[in-house]
């Protein structure tokens, strides 16, 4: 699966869901130790027990170099990676509220 | 990647929590997302091109701006101050339309090409209609907002705002759930401005309860943010101006102020007393100065709260100074002032302000004003000094900024022109205390015409409406013109200084 950016994927073993932010090549992308499937596929995959570590709505989800980028939109117990790292939180600046 | 994303998220991270108060009437983010889910399929199956909202603030605005991101139809907020003429030109250019207005005034568009509903009768057809989970139409690039601007040329331009313009602004300056349970922001603002539409989807993004004010009145604005326990609250300087007042003339105390929390303003020059007053008057309250455009789905620089503070009292006068500034670029904003001919000027040169970034559209539906590598020339003047401060000094074009409405002179000389006893006119800006800008007309009369000041005032109230009534005007022999034949306007303006 071609990952671009707006893109809302489901993952395959809980209930989360991901919007790409940031693009980047290759389907190492997993929830869980699985493959994200796309919005219409509903499968259901055994989970990976030592991928299970959670996301939560709202936080947005980067590998260290910062090549990909993800938000997370609906939460669940499994934990992003891309290609075998698991991603890390990334603080939002905090600005002071304009509107 | 749509902005119905971001009150989908919100009603699935707190269902339950007030998204918004209007009039006494409570919408949970879950009955929010419910209702805009229904509006979605209501404008999807009724075959309009565009949703429009003619109206002030009430809980149809939020419900339709989301309800036509999910069915991916452009939103126009139109201005229900408009003329009657003005208004049929922008109804023209949005057909077939979805148009929701006052309930009163249903009836004056009842020949136009699609759908009018009044506010109420349409919220209460969401209430009764079944439940709708309606899929959400995801295109980047569609058009989430079409806004009309004033233009120079006096005719509005329609600035188009897509949803990854939006989305990025959102994202990029607004931290999902970041506001407490408590929290609440005043909005009074009119839903067709710029400020109106970021004010709801950062307040649903941060899960800030919105609490709506359909007409500002400064005591009705001061009783709300006691009544209602308002932290937050976004003003344009008028609104500040008349606030200072209603409570320096005693008609309310500060005191009652106590749950505000901070303050964010825009729209216009805030004039420096006034800002250092309101400074003074609440200084409990944290003030950001945000700077931005339609073109540029709103702010783009911000003066936060602990410059104001540190800016009011210092000693250095070239600190003190930064409260006439609009602070600095937001982290994915890139600014550039240049010349003329496009070259980019050092620290402190004035020149017109380029921006970029992924917020910035700078696109019309009539053409693309974006340049070479995505920069966007504001036709917004002023100068950056070393540190990064952006200070505005005037529209490089002519538009006039009354109490953050911008007045096109075209506007009012085209109605002067048509006048047999004029000859030549020209609407300027002037600095006003009340206003940030005020009108100034410079008139030359034809020979023999005995128009005074008090009838040209009277054309021009029943003509367009109040707001563009001058400040001043003056008779003159001639205006200046340039050689070739360019109308100079800022000779005219240095006549009122």
């Amino acid at each position: 699966m071609e990952l671009k950016p707006g893109l809302r994927l489901r993952s395959a073993v809980c209930d989360a869901e991901v919007m790409v932010i940031k693009a980047a090549a290759g389907d190492g992308l997993t929830c869980g130790g699985e493959s994200f499937l796309e919005q219409a596929q509903d499968a259901k995959a055994a989970a990976n027990p030592e991928h299970m570590h959670g996301c939560v709505i709202g936080k947005r989800y980067v590998n260290e170099a910062e090549t990909i980028e993800l938000l997370c939109i609906k939460s669940g117990e499994g934990s992003l990676y891309y290609n075998s790292d698991e991603l890390m939180t990334k603080d939002t600046k905090k600005l002071p509220s304009s509107d | 990647m749509n902005i119905a994303l971001f009150l989908q998220m919100a009603a699935e991270a707190c269902p339950d929590r007030v998204a918004l108060t209007h009039e006494g009437i409570h919408y949970s983010y879950a009955a929010l997302y419910e209702a805009a889910n229904k509006a979605a399929h209501r404008f999807s199956v009724s075959d309009c091109e565009f949703v429009s909202v003619l109206d002030v603030s009430s809980p149809a605005v939020p419900i339709s701006l989301m309800g036509a991101a999910m069915a991916g139809i452009p939103y126009v907020p139109l201005n229900y101050r408009l003329s009657e003429q003005q208004l049929g030109d922008l109804l023209d250019r949005i057909k077939p339309v979805f148009l929701i207005v006052d309930d009163h005034k249903a009836a004056d568009f009842s020949d136009i090409e699609g759908l009018v509903e009044g506010r109420q009768t349409f919220l209460t057809s969401l209430e009764m209609a079944p439940v709708e989970h309606f899929s959400c139409i995801e295109d980047p690039s569609a058009v989430a907002i079409q806004l009309f601007t004033s233009g120079t040329t006096g005719t509005p331009k329609a600035a188009l705002l897509r949803h990854e313009h939006l989305v990025s602004y959102i994202l990029g300056s607004v931290e999902f759930m970041g506001a407490a349970e408590e929290q609440a922001t005043l909005v009074s603002v009119p839903p067709y401005h710029i400020a109106g539409i970021s004010a709801v989807m950062s307040s649903i993004y941060a899960c800030r309860r919105i609490v709506q004010l359909s007409n500002f009145q400064a005591l009705e604005w001061l009783n709300l943010c006691s009544h209602e326990q308002v932290t937050n609250a976004f003003v344009v300087p008028t609104m500040m101006t008349r606030i200072i007042d209603e409570i320096e003339n005693n008609n309310f105390s500060a005191d009652a102020l106590g749950s505000l929390v901070a303050i964010a303003y825009g729209g216009g020059k805030m004039p420096l007393p006034v800002i250092e007053h309101a400074l003074d008057l609440l200084p409990a309250v944290s003030f950001t100065n945000a700077y931005g455009l339609t073109e540029t789905s709103s702010t783009v620089t911000l003066l936060g709260p602990d410059d104001h503070r540190e800016a009011v009292n210092h000693d250095d006068s070239s600190i003190r100074s930064r409260l006439a500034s609009v602070g600095k670029a937001l982290p994915s904003i890139e600014i550039e002032i240049r010349d003329e001919q496009g070259r980019k000027l050092e620290h402190h040169e004035a020149g017109e302000i380029y921006v970029r970034g992924p917020q910035v559209s700078g696109e019309y539906l009539e053409r693309n004003a974006l340049i070479e590598d995505g920069w966007f020339p504001t036709r917004d003047a002023g100068y950056m000094d070393e540190h990064g401060y952006l200070y505005l000094s005037g529209r490089a074009d002519d538009v006039i900024v009354r109490g953050g409405e911008n007045i096109s002179p075209a506007e009012i000389e085209d109605i002067l022109f048509l006048n047999s006893g004029i000859s030549d006119v020209a609407a300027v800006a002037i600095p006003s205390q009340q206003w940030g800008e005020a009108i100034a007309l410079a008139v030359v009369l034809k020979p023999k015409a005995d128009l005074t000041a008090e009838a040209i005032n009277a054309l021009i109230r029943s003509e367009l409406r109040s707001s563009r009534v001058p400040e001043v005007i003056h008779f003159v022999e001639e205006l200046p013109y340039n050689e070739a034949g360019k109308l100079l306007r800022r000779v005219i303006k240095s006549w009122f200084s």
